[in-house]
C-alpha cells in the first residue's frame, strides 16, 4: 500500500511544477514592522509623493499616527493636507473618472496593496521602471507590464534602461529580464532602496495595523492554553484512573 | 437505576416536574454510556459543535457591523478590521473557524469510514450526517459572497452558473438563483439573509444527529456493538460492561482535545489568518470588480476536491451539465454509503489488504483533488483530475465488490484497549 501511495504522490508531482510561473522573480523586500523610523518615513513618502492619486481609504491619520508614535502637532503640520482632521479617512482629492482619462485606469486605493500583491511585489514595483518609448509616460515596469503610471519616483532614482534577453523567439517581443541604471537621480541606489523598502513598510502595516499587536497577544493565548492543557490533562487522567 | 431518579425537593425539584431537566441530563450525559476504547478519532464531534458555536457567536457579532450591500460591504469588513474594538479578532475568528470547521468534519467522516460507523444500525445517523455536511457547504457558499472581495464575486459567479448549465431552464434558473443576470447587490444581500439563517438550520440538525446517536449508541474503534455484549458495570447493573458514562469521562476527556484544538486553531487566527492564501484569499483583498475577471478563479481549499471533478468532465454537446452532474454526484454517493459496504465487519481494524488500500488511496485521491482544484487548469491538471476523480468514484462504486471478496480477521467479543 505504501508503493501505492508513493507511486500516487509520483504521479502528481509533475503538477506540482506547473505551479511555478515564468515571470521575472520579486526581490526580497526585508521589511521590519517593528522600526517606528522606517514606517514613519514611509509615511511622510507615501503622502507626499504617492496620496495626491493613491488614497488609504480605510485607514484614519490618527490611528497611523498613534501607531507610528507619531504626536498630534506634527501630524497637523507635516502629514495632514488640505482640511482633513485627525479622525478622517486618509482620501484624496482625485475622482475615479479623472484617474480613468489621465492614465487609462481607475487609480487602486492602496491600503491592502500589500495583501493582494505582497509586500515583496510592491518593493519590486517601486523598482522596477525602466524607459519605454511605446509607453504613454515613457515607463514600463518589470512586474507590471503596460503599466499605467508614471514613474512618479524618477527624480531620485534616475534613469533605468531594459536589459534584453539574448534570445528570444522568433517575431515576439524582446523579453526583457532586468534593468540597469543608466542615469544617476537625486539618490545613490542604496538611499534609493533604503526610500522604497520604507514606503513598502508603511504599506504592509497600513495593510493591517492590528498585525504586530496581533502577533504580541497570541503569545499570551498560547501560554496561557499551554496551562490550560497541564491542568486539563491532568484532570483526565484523574478522572481516567479507574477505568481499566 | 434509570431516568426516572429525579430530585423531587429543592429549585430541581420544581424544575423537574415541570420540565424534564435531570432525565435529559441523565439520558443523554450522566447516564449514557458511551464505548470505553474512544481513540483520537473520536474527539471531532465535539470539536465540530465547538466550531458550530464559535462561527454563529462570531457571525452574530460580524452582524452588528456588516453591511449587506454592494457599495459598503467591503468597506464595511476592513471598518471591523480597523475601527471596531477587537472587530479584527471576531473578523479571523469567524474566517479562520470557515476552514477549521471543513478540516474537523473531514477528519469526522474519516472516523466513520475507519471504523464502519455508517454501517447498520447508524444508517439513519450517516445520513442525517451527509445533510449537515450539505448544510454547511450552502452556509459556507452564501458566507463567501459576503466579504465582497473580487474572489467572493468571481467564485459565486463561477458557481451560480452551473445551474446555467442545466438543460432547458438552466438560464432562468441561474437568474431565479441571482435576483439578476449578474452577482449584483441583490445577490448579496439575499446571500446574507440565507447565510444568516442557515447555521440555525445547521444547529437544528445538530441536534438531530445526536438524538439518532443517542438512539443507536455510539460505534468504537472495534466496530463492536456494546448493547448486545455483556452488561454491568460499576455504575448501573444493565448498562453494556464495555460502556462508561459520558459525563465525566468524556467530558474531561473531551476539554482536553478543545484545548489542543484551540491551540492550534488560535495559532492560526494570531499569527498567520490568511494561512498562505489558503484561508483568506490575496484577491479577495481587492473590492469585487464586475468588469474585470481575475486571472485564476478558484473556490476555497475546502470546495477544491469537488471544483476538480467538476472541471474534470469535459463538456458533452456543448453543455457544462455532465460536469455539474459529477460533481453534485460526488456529494450523493455518500447517501449510499451504508449499503455499498457488504463486508461482515465494520471496523477497519477487523477488514483486509484490500479495503485497506481502498481507503489509503481514497483518502489521497480526496488531497490530490483538493490540490489540483486549485491549480490553473492545464492538460496534465486535467488528466490527473480525470484520474483521480474515477479513483473517487471507484471507492464508492466498486465498494459493494471489494468489501465482499476481501479477508476479515476475526472480531474479538469485547472492546480492546
Amino acid at each position: 500500500m505504501n508503493k501505492l501511495i508513493a507511486a500516487l504522490v509520483l504521479s502528481v508531482a509533475p503538477a506540482l511544477g506547473l505551479a511555478a510561473g515564468g515571470h521575472v522573480a520579486l526581490e526580497k523586500a526585508n521589511i521590519d514592522l517593528t522600526d517606528q523610523a522606517s514606517l514613519q518615513s514611509g509615511a511622510k513618502y507615501f503622502i507626499n509623493y504617492c496620496m495626491g492619486c493613491h488614497s488609504l481609504k480605510y485607514m484614519r491619520y490618527n490611528r497611523m499616527a498613534e501607531d507610528l508614535g507619531i504626536d498630534e502637532t506634527n501630524l497637523r503640520q507635516n502629514l495632514i493636507f488640505g482640511d482633513a482632521k485627525p479622525g478622517d479617512l486618509m482620501t484624496n482629492a482625485m475622482r475615479p473618472e479623472d484617474g480613468e482619462k489621465w492614465f487609462g485606469v481607475a487609480i487602486p486605493d492602496l491600503t491592502l496593496v500589500t495583501r493582494w500583491r505582497s509586500p515583496d511585489w510592491v518593493y519590486s514595483y517601486l523598482k522596477g521602471f525602466y524607459t519605454d518609448p511605446t509607453r504613454p509616460y515613457g515607463v514600463n515596469n518589470l512586474v507590471f507590464p503596460a503599466v499605467g503610471m508614471p514613474h512618479v519616483l524618477a527624480g531620485m532614482q534616475g534613469v533605468q534602461e531594459p536589459v534584453f534577453a539574448e534570445h528570444h523567439e522568433g517575431g515576439g517581443a524582446p523579453v526583457v529580464t532586468g534593468v540597469k541604471l543608466t542615469q544617476p537621480g537625486s539618490l545613490s541606489p542604496d538611499q534609493y532602496d533604503a526610500m522604497v523598502r520604507d514606503i513598502t513598510a508603511f504599506l504592509t502595516y497600513a495593510g493591517e495595523p492590528i498585525q504586530l499587536e496581533r502577533r504580541r497577544i497570541g503569545i499570551y493565548v498560547l501560554l496561557f492554553l499551554g496551562l490550560l492543557f497541564i491542568l486539563a490533562y491532568a484532570l483526565k487522567k484523574e478522572f481516567w484512573k479507574d477505568v481499566h | 437505576m434509570s431516568a426516572e431518579e429525579t430530585s423531587t425537593t429543592g429549585f430541581m425539584g420544581w424544575i423537574d416536574k415541570r420540565f424534564p431537566a435531570t432525565k435529559v441530563w441523565n439520558e443523554h450525559l450522566a447516564q449514557y454510556y458511551a464505548p470505553k476504547n474512544f481513540n483520537f478519532w473520536y474527539f471531532f464531534g465535539s470539536l465540530a459543535i465547538l466550531v458550530l458555536v464559535i462561527q454563529i457567536l462570531t457571525g452574530l457579532w460580524l452582524a452588528m457591523n456588516y453591511k449587506p450591500s454592494a457599495a459598503d460591504a467591503f468597506a464595511s469588513v476592513e471598518y471591523i478590521m480597523r475601527d471596531v474594538n477587537w472587530g479584527w479578532l471576531i473578523r479571523y475568528l469567524h474566517s479562520t473557524g470557515a476552514s477549521a470547521f471543513f478540516i474537523v468534519i473531514y477528519l469526522h467522516m474519516f472516523r466513520a469510514l475507519l471504523y464502519g460507523s455508517y454501517r447498520k444500525p447508524r444508517e439513519l445517523l450517516w445520513i442525517i450526517g451527509v445533510v449537515i455536511y450539505l448544510a454547511m457547504m450552502a452556509t459556507a457558499f452564501f458566507g463567501y459572497l459576503l466579504p465582497w472581495g473580487q474572489m467572493s464575486y468571481w467564485g459565486a459567479q463561477v458557481i451560480v452558473n452551473l445551474f446555467a448549465a442545466v438543460p432547458g431552464i438552466g438560464e432562468d434558473l441561474s437568474v431565479w438563483v441571482r435576483g439578476d443576470y449578474v452577482i449584483s447587490d441583490v445577490t448579496l444581500n439575499r446571500f446574507f439573509a440565507f447565510h444568516f439563517l442557515l447555521p440555525f438550520v445547521l444547529a437544528a440538525l445538530v441536534f438531530v444527529h445526536i438524538v439518532a446517536l443517542h438512539k443507536v449508541g455510539s460505534n468504537n474503534p472495534d466496530g463492536i456493538e456494546i448493547k448486545y455484549g455483556p452488561k454491568g458495570n460499576r455504575w448501573d447493573a444493565d448498562a453494556p460492561a464495555d460502556g462508561i458514562p459520558f459525563h465525566p469521562y468524556y467530558t474531561v476527556k473531551d476539554i482536553v482535545g478543545v484545548v489542543v484544538f484551540m491551540a492550534i486553531f488560535l495559532g492560526i487566527v494570531f499569527f498567520a489568518p490568511a494561512l498562505g492564501g489558503l484561508f483568506l484569499e490575496a484577491p479577495n483583498f481587492q473590492p469585487a470588480n464586475p468588469l474585470q475577471t481575475p486571472a485564476h478563479i478558484a473556490p476555497v481549499w475546502y470546495f477544491t476536491p469537488f471544483y476538480a471533478m467538476l472541471r474534470a468532465v469535459p463538456p458533452m454537446f456543448g453543455s457544462q451539465f455532465p460536469g455539474v452532474v459529477v460533481m453534485f454526484a460526488a456529494i450523493l454517493v455518500l447517501f449510499f454509503l451504508p449499503w455499498l459496504d457488504r463486508s461482515p465487519v465494520k471496523s477497519v481494524r477487523y477488514k483486509g489488504p484490500i479495503f485497506k488500500a481502498a481507503l489509503g488511496i481514497f483518502a489521497v485521491t480526496f488531497v490530490v483533488l483538493a490540490y489540483l482544484g486549485l491549480q490553473p487548469a492545464s492538460p496534465t491538471a486535467t488528466l490527473l483530475a480525470q484520474i483521480f476523480t474515477a479513483l473517487y468514484f471507484a471507492f464508492f462504486l466498486l465498494m459493494p465488490f471489494y468489501s465482499k471478496m476481501d479477508s476479515v480477521k476475526p472480531v474479538p467479543e469485547r472492546v480492546t484497549a
